[in-house]
Formats: structure tokens, sequence, C-alpha cells
């Protein structure tokens, strides 16, 4: 169960929402300046990349903030303080972002994270259970962050979780120390359950026969891809 | 045997390559194309009546033909922001076959006249983003992207978009607000993204896989394409099936066959010895059917007359297992978490339908509560600025028609178990009205 957002559940605890008056004897912060807000220069470099390729730079807001949260680890003040800072914006833009988009992390967060997709078809198939299995053996690890998702669209491998971005399915609360133990040593996440390895369900599909792969050279798969698999998802946080 | 359009090499090695791609006979659709006027593709895309594969069912070539011309920067949106609850086709597209997609946005600008291309794809398919990116790199260094394409004089920048998770943004105009670096909040319509879209000027929106359709119409020609299908609702369909089924995943069925065949044929059915409470043909929005509608053909037009929808072409089966209400729940809850909050009546129409439910669960409510429920859905749909609302409001009022005595039935036992003890009426269910 989601049991709403972020927002919502900062405003049960009264911190927040229409519960709280405004600061009205506050000032809303300004374009950070550039002298007194120093900003990593690969950061930098991914923004201004990002804001290049778009009619309108704003567009970047959310490439860029995605670059400063695997900076920073989270959206911190800090974070959304250099991203204003190179695209020109106020931080209170960059927060209504933030606070909007359910990736990006508006309290510090751990390295690793691990989303359990618990909408519908993963429900019906025990993604509850999985999930408290996860949060249950995850509870002490300030590392890893779990989180309940919605829909990831892997339904077929369901239930299932994104670990650091990776789908990993189908699983079941017993698969859970063997999860966090490949995810805590910096393995690939089981291998065997990624998606990327998943073929299509249709019996029907490739009605074609494959022929042999062309001769190595550029664009010549590589050997794991002919077994089958799309190797490029054993990526390493 | 049925014909594979999108699925017939999915998993050959090394399809998302150029160099399999191109073996397998790829971007020669584009060529044909550019060999042809940007009228002449245009009519090939009426001519296969191809309907927009994202949830709405509007007319690709229609909305094509929608775009205002003359001296103005024009737009093309791929919309792979995949996230109704329930499908996954897009995903299985985008990461086995991304220059199909590539081959059909270049097909689709060039009829458009649009030189600035934007996949937007949701930010949890990071290594779909992944693939797409280096199949866009592949594209451009071989000059099918870029200045000048194949000497035609059409050129097309693309850059592909990650999101950050909100479902609002697959809705287009929240999607369009969304690329602008904003909130994913839905605008007003009109004006339509055709005129004013994408940074004001006019913009053509396409879902992944009727965009990854595109190719195959070329090749065959828009009037072959047609004769797949049934009338209204030409083509091949990759549909996903999901949830209490044997054999869950995409399947690429030509459109108008029963809806069984799809379910039990091809997905295997229910577990052994379970049977089919309910099913939604089309993602969580689309209002649920019964065991009853099983014959119904799987097409736009049949759906809506059963009273539900095709929607994203995604088939969640229930069975017999599930309580209707825990169904009822997760997909309020999702549209609750969902609703971005800028109308009210779906701000406040998902927040009480869950609250409601929660007190059947609690024992708490009575059977008054489920007319209620059907009277702020009634009020939800139609009122807001997009139909994230109408999504939560549609499924949840069918359950409550379709399933009324289970829920009352489960809301008596709830009552009853929430009574104390020495309060349980000696009859049983007594003092319950």
């Amino acid at each position: 169960m989601s049991g709403g957002g972020e927002g919502e559940k900062r405003m049960r605890a009264g911190q927040g929402g229409w519960d709280r008056p405004a600061e009205r004897e506050k000032r809303g912060a300004s374009i950070p300046d550039p002298a007194s807000t120093p900003v990593p220069a690969a950061l930098r470099e991914r923004i201004e990349s990002a804001m290049a390729l778009y009619p309108d730079a704003r567009s970047a807001a959310i490439p860029a903030l995605h670059a400063a949260q695997e900076v920073h680890g989270w959206c911190s003040p800090e974070a959304i303080a250099q991203v204003a800072c190179v695209m020109a914006v106020t931080p209170a833009y960059l927060d209504s972002l933030a606070t909007f988009y359910d990736m990006l992390e508006t309290a510090p967060a751990g390295r690793h994270s691990v989303y359990v997709c618990t909408n519908i078809s993963c429900s019906l198939r025990g993604a509850d259970e999985l999930l408290a299995a996860v949060e249950e053996a995850a509870a002490a690890d300030p590392d890893v962050r779990v989180r309940s998702f919605e829909c990831l669209g892997a339904c077929d491998i369901a239930p299932m979780a994104s670990v650091d971005g990776v789908y990993v399915g189908p699983l079941t609360p017993q698969d859970v120390p063997e999860l966090l133990a490949d995810l805590r040593a910096g393995r690939a996440i089981m291998p065997e359950r990624q998606l990327a390895r998943r073929l299509v369900a249709d019996q029907r599909a490739n009605s074609r026969e494959f022929p042999p792969p062309p001769p190595q050279g550029e664009g010549a798969p590589t050997s794991a891809e002919r077994d089958g698999a799309h190797a490029s998802e054993e990526r390493q946080p | 045997m049925s014909q594979q359009l999108l699925l017939q090499d999915i998993d050959e090695p090394g399809l998302h390559t150029l160099a399999v791609y191109e073996r397998r006979g790829g971007y020669e659709a584009l060529r044909k194309a550019l060999a042809m006027t940007r009228q002449e593709v245009l009519s090939e895309l009426e001519a296969s009546g191809l309907r927009g594969r994202g949830g709405a069912g509007f007319q690709m070539g229609k909305k094509v033909s929608f775009l205002p011309h003359g001296a103005i920067e024009r737009y093309l949106v791929c919309n792979a922001d995949e996230s109704e609850p329930g499908t996954f086709k897009d995903r299985e597209l985008v990461q086995k076959t991304p220059h199909m997609l590539i081959e059909g946005i270049v097909i689709a600008a060039y009829a458009a006249e649009a030189s600035r291309a934007f996949i937007y794809i949701r930010g949890e398919y990071v290594l779909q983003a992944d693939v797409l990116d280096s199949a866009v790199a592949e594209a451009h260094a071989a000059g099918y992207l870029g200045e000048d394409i194949l000497g035609s004089g059409h050129s097309l920048s693309l850059v592909v978009h990650r999101g950050a998770g909100a479902y609002i943004c697959g809705e287009e105009t929240g999607l369009l607000d969304s690329l602008e670096g904003k909130r994913g909040n839905p605008r007003l319509k009109p004006p339509f993204p055709a005129n004013q879209g994408l940074y004001q000027g006019p913009t053509l929106i396409n879902n992944v896989e009727t965009l990854a359709t595109v190719p195959a119409i070329m090749r065959m020609g828009g009037a072959e394409y047609a004769k797949l299908g049934v009338e209204t609702s030409t083509g091949t369909k990759v549909v996903s099936v999901s949830g209490h089924v044997q054999r869950p995943g995409n399947y690429e069925i030509e459109l108008g066959i029963p809806s069984r065949e799809i379910i039990y044929g091809l997905a295997g059915g229910p577990p052994e010895g379970r049977a089919i409470k309910c099913w939604f043909p089309g993602g969580s929005s689309a209002p649920v059917l019964t065991a009853e509608d099983l014959d119904v053909p799987y097409d736009f037009d049949s759906l809506a007359h059963a009273g539900s929808m095709l929607g994203s072409g995604a088939i969640i089966v229930v069975d017999d297992s599930t309580p209707i209400l825990d169904v009822a729940m997760k997909v309020a809850k999702f549209y609750r978490h969902e609703s971005c909050g800028k109308c009210t009546p779906c701000r406040e129409g998902t927040n009480w339908t869950v609250t409601m439910l929660e007190r059947i669960d609690r024992g708490e409510a009575t059977p008054m509560d489920l007319d209620i429920i059907t009277s702020v859905c009634d009020h939800i749909i139609g009122n807001c600025l997009c139909v994230l609302g109408d999504a939560m409001a549609m499924p949840i009022a069918s359950m409550v028609a379709k399933f009324r005595p289970e829920l009352e039935a489960h809301m008596q036992a709830a009552h009853e178990r929430a009574l104390p003890p020495a309060a349980a009426p000696a009859g049983g269910g007594g003092g319950f009205a």
C-alpha cells in the first residue's frame, strides 16, 4: 500500500501543507549567486549539456535534478541551490519539481534504492508480502532505501522490484536475503531473474528464423547478446 | 497464423543494434517514405486506419493532418511514459527494437513536417532509456537522424528525455508541461496539442506502439494494413496480460479476436482450480468486465459497447481468490496518490473514495456508502481537465455496480468483526441496516 505520497505523510505529521501557516516574515530565496555557490565541475557540465538540448533550457530541470541527486544522494538544499545556480532559476521552482516527482528524493536516502511495485498486478501475485519482507530485512541498513512504488511496468515478472534501476522478478519473500546480499556485495542482482534476460511471452513471436550473426565488427552483437541476453543490464551501482 | 508485425523478430539477438535491424530490412520503410511526398505518406497513414495505442484510440493519420502548415516550428513527441497499471508493451518494444520506434518517428515527423522530436520515457525505465540513447546515437551516425536525412532535405533532431516518476505525465498535456521542465499538470483543452503543444508550437504526440507500427504501414501500404483486424480497429496490437494468469506477458494479436482467446488461449487463463472474477480489458482505468464478457471481441468499439474500453491494451485478470474490495482499494489508492491536485473533483474525489472504501473494510460503512461512492464517481467523470479522475471513477463505479452483493457482505462481515464480543447481536447481523 502506498498510502499517499511524501507530501501527504508530512502533512499528516503536521509539517506543512494546510496545517501550518506560511512563514510570511521569511523572504523567498532568489537565484543563487554563482560567486558564493560552488558547483562541482562535472555536475555543471552535465546540467549545461542537458540545457543545450532543448529550445527552452528550463526543460533540462528534471535531468538536472536527476544529475544532482546522483551526486548528493538526494535533492538536498545544497543540491537544489547548485542546480538553481547553473540554470538561473529560483530554488523554489526546483523544490516544486522535487516534491512532485516520485523519483526525486526530498529527504536523505540510502546509497541504494529498492522500489517494490505494489500496484494491482503485482499485489495480486503477492507484492505486499514481498514489500514487507524487504522492509524487514533492510530495516537496520541505512544504506538501503526501500519504497513501495506505483506500477513499474513489469507486470509480466510480477511481483518484482527495481533495485538501483535494475528490474528483477518474479520474487518471493524467500529471495530477499539473496537480493540484498547481491546488492551489498556490489554484484549483479540475481542475474537469472533480471528482466533484461526475459524473452517475450508470445509463442508466436519470433516467427522468422534468426540468420547467423553478421561477421564481427562494428555493431556486431556481443557473445552475451548471442546467448539471448541483452547484456547491458549488468550495471554496477 | 496471425500476423506478427511488431514482435516478429523481437528476441533476435542484437536486434537493438543498427546492424541487425538493418539486416532485417530496417530503415527500408524510411527510404520508401522519403521518396514519396509528405502528403502521400500522410495518405498512407490515414488509409491504414491506425488508431492510437496509448489509450484514447484516436486515429493517428487524422491527428497528423490537424497540424497547421506554414513557417512555424512543429514538434513530435513520443509518449514513452508507460505507467498505466498493467501495461508493459512499450517497455518491451523500446528495449528490444528501439530502431523500429526511431524509424517510425522519422517517418511520422516527415509527414507532420516536424524538425524536432522528443521521446519522453519514464524515469524508471533505466535500461530502456540507455538502449534508446545508444540507438539514437547509432541512427544519428548512420544519417537516419540529423540534417538532411538520406539526402531528402528532411531534418530531424531527436532527444531522449527521462521523466522522474509521475503517472500524470502519461497524459499528453501533463507530459508537455513536464517536458517543458514544470510539474506535470494537465492543461485545459482546447487548444489541443496539434495547435498549441510543446513550447506553444503545433505538436504531434503519439504512443510508442503507434509510432513503432508506422514502418510496417509504410512497407505494406496503408490499405493492406487496414485489412488486418476489423473495420474500425485495424491492424495488430500488442496486449499485455498480467495478474492471475498462467503465462503473463506481451502478445501480439489481430484486433477483433475474442478476448477469451487472449486470456485463455495465449495467457493460459487463471491458475488451476480458479475462475475469473473480473478483468480489466485496458489497464486499471478501464471499467471491469466479468467472465460473462469473455467472448467480447477485443477491439476498440466492441469493448466500448460492452461498457469498458481497450485503453492501453493491458488485460489484468483477477480470479475468485481475491476480494473485490482489495482490488478497488488498490486502484483507488493509486489514483489518489497520482492525482496532481489541480482539479477539485479528482483531488477530493479520489481521496474520499479511498476513505469510504477503507470504512467498508473497517466495518464502519453502511450500504448507503456504496451509493455515495457511485455519486462521487459520477461527479468526477467529465468534470476535470484530464481523465485521471475518470480513470479511477470508471473502474470503481463498475465494481460497485457489478459486485454490490459481495461488497455488502464484506461490509457486514467487517461490521460484525468490529463489534466488541459482548455487543454482538445474538442472531447475527440484526443490528445492521
